[in-house]
């Protein structure tokens, strides 16, 4: 291939150049592949925070005044969910788990600070269905124990085994709840978790507020929701059920027009670094038009002229996106480490941080998309080069 | 093939439109040149020989009459059959060498032939040409820049005979050198002519254009 050669050996001979254009290739691919594999460390970053909850259900009682919004304190003061109802939406809900719960709140008192807490009231057996615990042991049945969110617990300074004062009577703290960051579900890290036994014994039975339902299959939730609502929900609004993948949803939509955002950044940084590619081989053209004239004139046919340049574009393209291909991986590797511990430190699910595989997919789109960018860069001087007359561009000095 | 003309011209124009108005560079010129011929082409400046010159090697097409390449005509082929033609059967010495100065002295005399043969036979061929031009074998690897004028020249002839053509056209093929190497590489060009090689050459030097055997004047795009 002795135009690949020549190629070659003119990108040498201008070794300056030839490095620079390729940097700009480099810095484009960079940027596209980082800023899209950061993209989507921020959407693993946001879910990581509230993905725990994607395979649940949460049924409210329905209030004509209520917004639909969980959080709405209104829900808790008007109106609750009977037995009879969670025996249906246990019905509904099949072999998935249901968690109700009941939501109040309570003077605490723990030392010289004192203050409202909230506080989950749930059957023993479903606390450690729903915490994780980070110290001691989980309430059980009717033992006077309890359980502090993670957050209050730093906070107040508390261990398994302090003492705190919830409603003006001491009791013991047996266990505190790993961080679980926000939730549709629970907010448990500023919280006092109980059973359900303990609760009731001092104040009474009650209706509940909430009714958690884990859906273990994504793909069930649709299902499952809908079962609720014909169940409960066939002569008039009694609840509402909240499907967290909406939530998820509304924010995934989001953090897609983030990365899109990202990638535009990114793309715009590789044209850049194509308009210096189309630079130098403009200036090759025009400071070879001699050379190009005689190799015309000695048998080298248009489309041959045209390949030599073209190799020329694409060698830069391929060496700018082979080191910008390293040097994000490099860089994807730091995010999403960083992401990771960042998700740690949060306590979050499992196994936090971006799959490989999409990594490797932005890499590959970045160089793909650089190399493809120097050739469209490559094409206009070097199809000139070939357009050239060969008894002109020979007499040109 | 035998008795046919290498190259014949038949009242063939070279019109140039310029904004000033049209340029008669070549006006009816009608020639034939046989084989084996070694024709010098002289004539002042801007009378037309390179004209003439580029049209006999395919560089460029007439705008009227007709031209024939041992008996095919040109002035309809396309660019690419042109090509193939400079490639294959017209060798160029041009009076600036013009080597490419990216490949070293052997890869400049196989340019023309390993677009269309092997590196291996290219190789072979460049060599055996290179040394019938008493080019030393060390000087192969060197780089145009790194050789004389005399050097680049006799590299530059070797380059043009390489893929053995029917004619070797050479444009002032002398006009940048000393007169002991320009006499060198006229001897060259001669014992070309003896083995058979047909050569026309454009010069305005009267020793250079002894050395050929019919002389073409031209003058004002008219032959004289």
């Amino acid at each position: 291939m002795i135009f690949f050669d020549l190629a070659v050996r003119n990108l040498k001979r201008h070794k300056v150049r030839s490095v620079l254009a390729t940097v700009g290739i480099i810095i484009g691919v960079i940027a596209i592949a980082s800023l899209g594999v950061m993209g989507s460390s921020l959407s693993v970053l946001f879910s990581g925070m509230v993905s725990d909850v994607s395979d649940t259900l949460l049924v409210t009682p329905h209030l004509a005044a209520s917004s639909g919004d969980p959080f709405d304190p209104r829900n808790t003061l008007a109106a609750r969910i009977s037995d009879k109802n969670l025996g249906l939406i246990e019905k509904a809900a099949g072999e998935h788990r249901v968690v109700p719960m009941i939501l109040a709140s309570d003077r605490l008192h723990v030392r010289d600070a004192s203050g409202y807490v909230t506080m989950y009231a749930m059957p023993a057996a479903d606390i450690p269905f729903l915490l994780e615990e980070e110290a001691g042991i989980y309430p059980q049945g009717r033992s006077s124990g309890v359980m502090v969110g993670s957050l209050l617990a730093d906070e107040l300074d508390l261990h398994p085994g302090s003492r705190i004062e919830v409603g003006g009577e001491s009791v013991r703290v047996v266990g505190i709840a790993a961080e679980r960051g926000m939730a549709i579900d629970i907010n448990p890290d500023y919280a006092v978790i109980v059973t359900e036994d303990w609760y009731t014994e001092r104040h009474g039975g009650q209706d509940y507020s909430r009714v958690v339902v884990k859906v273990g299959d994504l793909s069930e939730i649709e299902g499952v929701k809908a079962a609720i609502d014909q169940q409960i929900n066939r002569r008039k609004e009694v609840v509402d059920v909240l499907d967290s993948r909406e939530i998820l949803e509304i924010f995934y939509e989001t953090t897609d027009a983030i990365n899109i955002f990202l990638l535009g950044i990114g793309a715009v940084s590789l044209l850049v670094a194509s308009v210096s590619i189309l630079n130098v081989m403009i200036i090759s053209v025009t400071e070879r038009t001699g050379e190009i004239g005689l190799m015309r004139s000695i048998g080298a046919r248009k489309r041959e002229v045209l390949r030599m340049f073209l190799y020329e574009s694409l060698v830069l393209g391929i060496a700018g996106s082979i080191a910008g291909g390293i040097v994000s991986i490099a860089v994807a590797y730091y995010v999403t480490t960083t992401v990771a511990e960042y998700l740690t430190d949060f306590a979050m699910s499992a196994g936090a941080g971006i799959p490989v595989t999409v990594v490797i997919g932005y890499v590959a789109f970045a160089m793909a998309f650089g190399t493809a960018t120097s050739i469209v860069a490559g094409f206009y001087p070097a199809w000139k080069a070939a357009q050239l007359n060969p008894i002109e561009a020979l007499r040109y000095e | 093939m035998s008795g046919e003309p290498i190259l014949r011209f038949e009242e063939v124009s070279k019109i140039y439109p310029l904004p000033a108005g049209d340029v008669v560079a070549l006006d009816l010129v009608s020639l034939t040149v046989d084989p084996g011929e070694f024709i010098a082409v002289m004539g002042p400046s801007g009378s037309g020989k390179s004209t003439l010159l580029n049209l006999m090697g395919c560089l460029d097409v007439p705008t009227r009459g007709k031209i024939y390449l041992s008996g095919q005509e040109i002035s309809r082929m396309s660019d690419d059959d042109l090509t193939r033609l400079r490639r294959d059967r017209i060798g160029f010495v041009f009076q600036q060498f013009n080597l490419i100065p990216l490949l070293s002295a052997v890869e400049n005399v196989e340019f023309p032939i390993i677009l269309t043969t092997d590196r291996e036979e290219s190789r072979r061929r460049a060599i055996e040409v290179m040394r019938a031009m008493h080019l030393n074998d060390a000087l192969f690897t060197h780089r145009p820049a790194e050789l004389s004028g005399g050097e680049q020249q006799r590299v530059a002839i070797a380059r043009a005979l390489v893929n053995d053509p029917d004619l070797l056209l050479c444009d002032e093929p002398t006009g940048n050198l000393d007169s002991k190497t320009g006499t060198a590489i006229m001897e060259i060009l001669a014992e070309e002519n003896r083995e058979g090689k047909t050569v026309i050459m454009v010069t305005h030097d009267p020793n250079v254009a002894a050395y050929a055997r019919r002389t073409i004047r031209i003058v004002d795009g008219r032959l004289a």
